[in-house]
């Protein structure tokens, strides 16, 4: 729509919208986390829903306890190899449309931790992320920053054509594998459509 | 509570209390046996625990999801109708690999990962490592340091307390005011770490010999107007929630440790102190300068969570006297020994073992060195893991509401226990 229209028209008390817009609106204001903390970054984020930072001014202060209730999933610390499947299968539970923050340098790539055997390097090779806050652990003013963050994503998603949500695509993966323990670690190590690793890109290649 | 057996600190009745001696036979409002299509899981009895007719339990995991457990801890739950007939808790969820990591890494390297290993009280872990790390090289501090140390202590000491009570309350019911009372306080104490050190919570501030880096100019002042407000708050926060009828009805009898189950079980810290035994390491072996400050230990009576919310209470107004000594006290001069060599530290081959009163007990670091830049062996004694092993004993017998209560007055940190 005209943006000279629309200032013109909301100077006479006309409030003019897309449907688009009001969908993307409503989903957005009302973001719900699940209540699910792995380790030291869920003490922040925790704080962060406290009265100093108050994530509420954000509408995504009510965690919901239960899967079925939550549209975000705040990956909030280190996953370990005997967690991995718990989140993925969590993650299967959730509605759509939903989202995933990898909160902090242990869900982003194993962190300082990266070296251990039983520490998973990076939640996205298992989950679609959609924000990553660096940080050991990000204060909350990071993840207020976030929260925004993907506010902006959701606004800005179109309903129909490429890069429309995922529950509005007929062929979109309704769930995700669920990582089991093998012979000697986790079996898939990652979700092939999911995983793309940046590539090395030599400047100076010959 | 069940009449638990006259304990005393002998082998057999230690068995006897950890195979579910303390379970009442027959429970007053026993519920009628379900229905068979109901029937889930039936359990095997443990052993040497006679057979009985009160129908099936039901067995329940609770986690490593589940909104009362304290992080990725899981139990797995046997009910008899509401009562919890069997316990077992069921660690590794968040096993980071500490150790192993310790001992790939240079003796500086290892500090930043101790501060992950109880992220409310990462100032209390770094002095346990580089406590031990000192004893190994036979370092000295300069005084200076070991006030700072002392006041980052007792702060952290502060400052855990504050959230266990407040994530105790919210455990039973009390969503929202009392924690949120408690994160402003905490809020006050991490701006002080954060001037201090450059973080918020891990703070990465001791250092073998020393202390990182002296206060930032107009510290002491901030802090010691933090320490002054501290009585009021304690005083506002026991006013809200000490005489609270729920808060009461939950706690008093609930979850009785005896002081012989604890002692043989090696419980420390402040759930060992509620069950009324004087043994607090800043008394028994005064490392740093805890001989210097006058303060009292409080203990508890009967053990149970009433009690063990209450020593939070005591030790943070007796953390107050202490802090506000330390801070009055503090004497100028270097924060660090000159000698001190931090990078590429190779201490001669020993073994050492440091321990102080962390907040949540008595947190040890064994090390071994064989001359190498890294330890040969670096193992943690984490006092929640100890302290876990007797949350069998604490709530047979008990509803699981009052379960989920008591774990949450044992105080434990994920990444402490599984490490």
């Amino acid at each position: 729509m005209d943006e000279g229209l629309r200032s013109e028209l909301s100077k006479q008390g006309v409030f003019t919208t897309t449907l688009q817009e009001l969908y993307n609106w409503g989903r957005r204001s009302s973001v719900w986390p699940l209540n699910f903390g792995l380790a030291c970054c869920a003490i922040e984020m925790i704080a962060a829903s406290m009265s100093r930072w108050d994530i509420a001014r954000f509408g995504a202060e009510v965690f919901r306890p239960s899967p079925r209730q939550a549209d975000l999933m705040i990956v909030a610390g280190t996953v370990t190899k005997k967690m991995a499947p718990m989140v993925v299968r969590l993650y299967n539970q959730m509605p759509e449309p939903k989202y995933v923050i990898a909160m902090g340098a242990c869900a982003i790539s194993g962190g300082p931790f990266k070296q251990g055997y039983n520490v998973l390097k990076g939640i996205d090779r298992y989950l679609p992320v959609d924000l990553h806050i660096p940080g050991c652990p990000p204060k909350p003013e990071a993840l207020l920053h976030g929260i925004m963050k993907l506010q902006e994503k959701i606004a800005a998603q179109p309903l129909t054509g490429d890069g429309r949500p995922r529950h509005l695509q007929a062929d979109a993966p309704a769930e995700f594998p669920v990582p089991a323990y093998g012979p000697y670690d986790l079996t898939p190590a990652k979700n092939e459509t999911l995983w793309r690793p940046a590539a090395l890109e030599r400047q100076n290649a010959a | 509570m069940s009449d638990a057996p006259p304990a005393t600190a002998d082998a057999e009745s230690i068995a006897a209390l950890s195979t579910g001696d303390l379970v009442p036979d027959e429970f007053p409002d026993t519920p009628p046996p379900p229905a068979p299509a109901a029937r889930l899981f039936e359990v095997r009895p443990k052993p040497g625990v006679a057979e009985s007719d009160e129908g099936e339990l039901l067995e329940v995991s609770i986690g490593p999801h589940h909104p009362s457990t304290h992080g990725v801890f899981r139990m797995d739950v046997a009910l008899d109708g509401e009562r919890v007939r069997q316990l077992k808790p069921v660690f590794g969820y968040l096993h980071r690999n500490h150790e192993k990591l310790g001992e790939s890494c240079s003796y500086l390297g290892s500090i930043p990962y101790t501060d992950r290993l109880d992220y409310f009280c990462s100032l209390t872990n770094n002095w346990a490592y580089v406590l031990s790390v000192e004893k190994l090289a036979g370092l000295a501090v300069p005084e200076r340091a070991e006030y700072l140390r002392v006041i980052a202590a007792e702060l952290t000491r502060v400052l855990n307390h504050l959230c266990l009570v407040g994530f105790l309350v919210h455990d039973m019911g009390a969503m929202g005011t009392p924690l949120m009372y408690a994160f402003r306080e905490r809020e006050k104490i991490l701006d002080l770490f954060e001037s201090l050190t450059g973080a918020r919570m891990m703070c990465n501030y001791f250092r073998f010999g020393g202390c990182r880096c002296d206060l930032p100019p107009g510290w002491v002042e901030v802090a010691q107007r933090f320490v002054d407000g501290l009585p009021a708050f304690l005083d506002e926060f026991e006013r809200l929630l000490n005489e609270n009828e729920i808060l009461l009805a939950r706690t008093q009898g609930i979850g009785v440790l005896s002081p012989e189950l604890a002692v043989n079980a090696g419980v420390t810290g402040p759930m060992l102190r509620a069950s009324g035994v004087n043994y607090d390491l800043r008394k028994v072996d005064r490392y740093g300068l805890y001989d210097r400050f006058p303060f009292r230990v409080p203990l508890g009576d009967h053990g149970d969570t009433y009690d063990r919310y209450m020593i939070r209470i005591l030790e943070m107004r007796e953390s107050h006297k202490i802090l506000t000594q330390a801070l009055r006290d503090l004497p100028a001069g270097p924060v660090i020994d000159p000698k001190a060599k931090l990078r590429g530290f190779r201490p001669k081959a020993g073994e050492a073992y440091g321990r102080i009163e962390a907040p949540k007990g008595e947190l040890g670091f064994y090390l071994i060195s064989d001359g190498s830049p890294n330890p040969y062996r670096y193992r943690v004694r984490p006092p929640s893991f100890v302290n876990l092993t007797i949350l069998e004993d604490m709530c047979l017998g008990h509803t699981l509401a009052d379960a989920v209560v008591i774990l949450g007055s044992v105080d434990i940190v994920m990444g402490e226990v599984d490490r």
